[in-house]
């Protein structure tokens, strides 16, 4: 027996009836440790990794449905032409050396009674933990006029991949002096300043190809994440404020709140007014909710998303399974593939401690997200959380966002770091 | 994906288990890991130009922390990070990536500028940066094989005294562009980058 698992065995034997710290009793499965980890994004690949890291000797299974995995994260610069989708392609073949078998299929059923996971196909995998890790699903019941089909046409492109083509060639086939409406959700979102950088990105396209052009931000919400930096990039760069501006933004109180879209006719109407935004290219991004397996799992309350113990990212609805990432409920943590990175270690030590015996390290959590407002601009906000009565809290006087009026040297480091960032975590997911 | 960017996750388990690292109560690893993001799995960034921060001296890496807390050290991030943990959080995580090791990864350097550097470097910096800037001692951060942009990015904020140097620094520095030139700068840290 390794140290651990001995060390491990003593405290079960000491205090096999104990409840454990965060109120579930942390009741030894004895031999054979196994974890199912469904979806393989931003969380889940983590998720498996650092499980694996932690204790080589836990059975873990990735179940991912795509063979490939696009990071949405940096899509934004497919949009502007600056990089090809193709670099933000990954595959899963690594995983096998570090010890994790990987499962493309779909997970259609999760019974936390009897802990067992059904796949597409019938397979059935049974489990001591599960991390559930599946990103978020769209509402298309939400705004009248837009649907699953309708997205075909009017791209949200808020999961990367045949969606971005999609919306990168409808923004190369406009013709110089057309209109993009970008429609940006309430919170809480997935991403939230995406949809700013999204105008960004292809405004800078715009000004150097199709300078006539312009990009409406119809808006669900009266402010937005980093407003204040994107503003000022705006204003330098792409005309914000003057009558030549190539982006407006329209809050709910300025008519920006979408309240319904006809496709055929590329209209999307907003405001108490109703009022009709003709448009060449429609980038709705619909309001969200935690991904379907969670749906119909019964793992989701009536925001949509899941409920989960701040400490451990345990579900409150059903023992054994860990929720993280964009799924979880996690404020003030933003819905971002960091911050599903960092719910993802620290629920891998949950599962571990509990898998083991041994007791939670304490929780800490990091965001960091970077936003490109041109290849030369980039911002970001930062955030480190403890965890405050059950509550995850912002730790007074840290993190926020970068300096306004900051020297365009600053602003170009922070493109690089932004790339840093992008290249760092993908590895950390899939090398 | 490379086999070399692989290594920094092979070698992950094998030193968690023998060290003992993942023990009952355990916080300096899920700190630390929350870095990943920027810095790399277990410090060792794969770039362009976030700096790898694995196999930092304890000493290099509590005085770039504080520096970057009080904003006596310039950053465009690092600042709002620091600011959330405590003095105790900071001596763990110094601890935990001073046991990592430093994986170099290959860069884009200019050969003949790499040359220049190693002979700028051997006359003007191995005093302090020994080793080829390998050792990391009374912090003197370990330069060898850092990243380019990074690099560039420190001397930068050492000249114009936006960062402070040390006075042996200082005169080394001017003795070497005296004598070799501002261009000087650029190839010593062309040197450092290319190391293996």
């Amino acid at each position: 027996m390794s140290d651990l698992t001995r060390r491990g065995f003593m405290k079960l034997t000491a205090g096999a009836t104990a409840v454990g710290t965060f109120g579930f009793p942390f009741i030894a499965r004895g031999a054979g440790k196994k974890v199912v980890v469904i979806g393989g994004g931003a969380g889940g690949s983590v998720a498996a990794k650092y499980i694996k890291r932690a204790d080589p000797s836990i059975e873990v299974t990735l179940v991912e449905q795509n063979t490939n995995y696009y990071s949405c994260f940096l899509s934004n610069e497919v949009l502007a032409g600056d990089r090809t989708l193709d670099s933000l392609k990954f595959g899963y073949d690594n995983f096998a050396k570090h010890g994790i078998q990987v499962i493309h299929k779909t997970a259609t059923a999760i019974d936390p009674v009897a802990k067992k996971v059904t796949l597409d196909g019938g397979t059935v995998l049974e489990y001591d933990r599960l991390v559930l890790s599946p990103g978020v699903d769209f509402k298309y019941d939400a705004i009248p006029g837009y649907t699953e089909a309708v997205a075909q046409k009017l791209p949200h492109a808020w999961k990367a991949g045949p969606q971005t083509e999609l919306l990168r060639k409808q923004l190369e086939a406009m013709k110089d002096g057309g209109v993009v409406v970008i429609g940006a959700p309430a919170d809480p979102s997935r991403c939230p300043p995406g949809p700013y950088e999204r105008a960004c990105q292809i405004a800078h396209y715009f000004k150097q190809h199709k300078p006539k052009s312009k990009i409406i931000i119809l808006d669900a919400k009266e402010k937005f994440s980093k407003q204040g930096l994107f503003t000022e990039g705006w204003t330098a760069l792409y005309g914000y404020g003057t009558p030549d501006s190539m982006i407006e933004w329209r809050p709910p109180s300025a008519e920006g709140k979408i309240t319904r879209v006809d496709a055929d006719a590329m209209t999307v109407y907003s405001g108490e007014l109703d009022g009709a935004t003709k448009a060449d290219v429609i980038a709705i991004i619909p309001p969200q909710m935690a991904g379907k397996i969670a749906q119909v799992s019964g793992l989701t309350n009536e925001s949509g998303w899941c409920p989960v113990d701040k400490a451990t990212f345990e579900s409150t609805k059903a023992k054994g399974i860990h929720i993280i990432g964009d799924a979880a409920v996690a404020a003030e943590m933003p819905k971002s593939a960091y911050a599903a990175n960092s719910q993802a270690k620290l629920a891998a030590a949950a599962v571990v401690a509990s898998l083991n015996g041994t007791t939670m390290p304490t929780p800490s959590y990091v965001n960091t997200c970077y936003s490109l407002i041109s290849p030369d601009w980039g911002i970001s906000v930062a955030g480190v959380y403890r965890l405050e009565g059950g509550v995850i809290k912002s730790v007074e006087g840290s993190g926020g966002v970068s300096p306004a009026k900051a020297t365009p040297a600053q602003r170009k480091r922070e493109v690089y770091y932004a790339h840093s960032w992008f290249k760092n975590i993908a590895h950390d997911m899939f090398g | 994906m490379t086999r070399k960017m692989r290594s920094s996750w092979a070698l992950t388990s094998a030193l968690l288990v023998s060290t003992g690292v993942w023990a009952e109560g355990q916080s300096s690893s899920l700190l630390a890991d929350t870095c990943a993001g920027c810095h790399g799995t277990n410090g060792s960034s794969v770039g362009p130009a976030s700096p790898t921060i694995a196999g930092m001296s304890v000493e290099t890496f509590l005085e770039a922390m504080k520096g970057y807390r009080t904003g006596t050290r310039p950053s465009t991030i690092m600042d709002r990070l620091t600011k959330g943990y405590t003095e105790e959080q900071i001596k763990e995580m110094a601890e935990y990536f001073s046991k990592q090791k430093f994986e170099r990864f290959p860069q884009e350097v200019d050969a003949a500028k790499v040359k220049a550097g190693k002979k700028l470097a051997d006359e003007h910096c191995e005093r302090c940066h020994e080793d080829g800037g390998r050792k990391d001692e009374d912090g003197s951060g370990v330069l060898a094989g850092q990243w380019l942009p990074y690099l560039r990015f420190s001397m930068e904020d050492f000249q114009s005294g936006a960062r402070e140097m040390p006075k042996k620094m200082k005169k080394a520095i001017e003795s070497m562009v005296g004598e070799a030139g501002p261009g000087s700068i650029e190839s010593v840290v062309q040197y450092y980058a290319g190391q293996k």
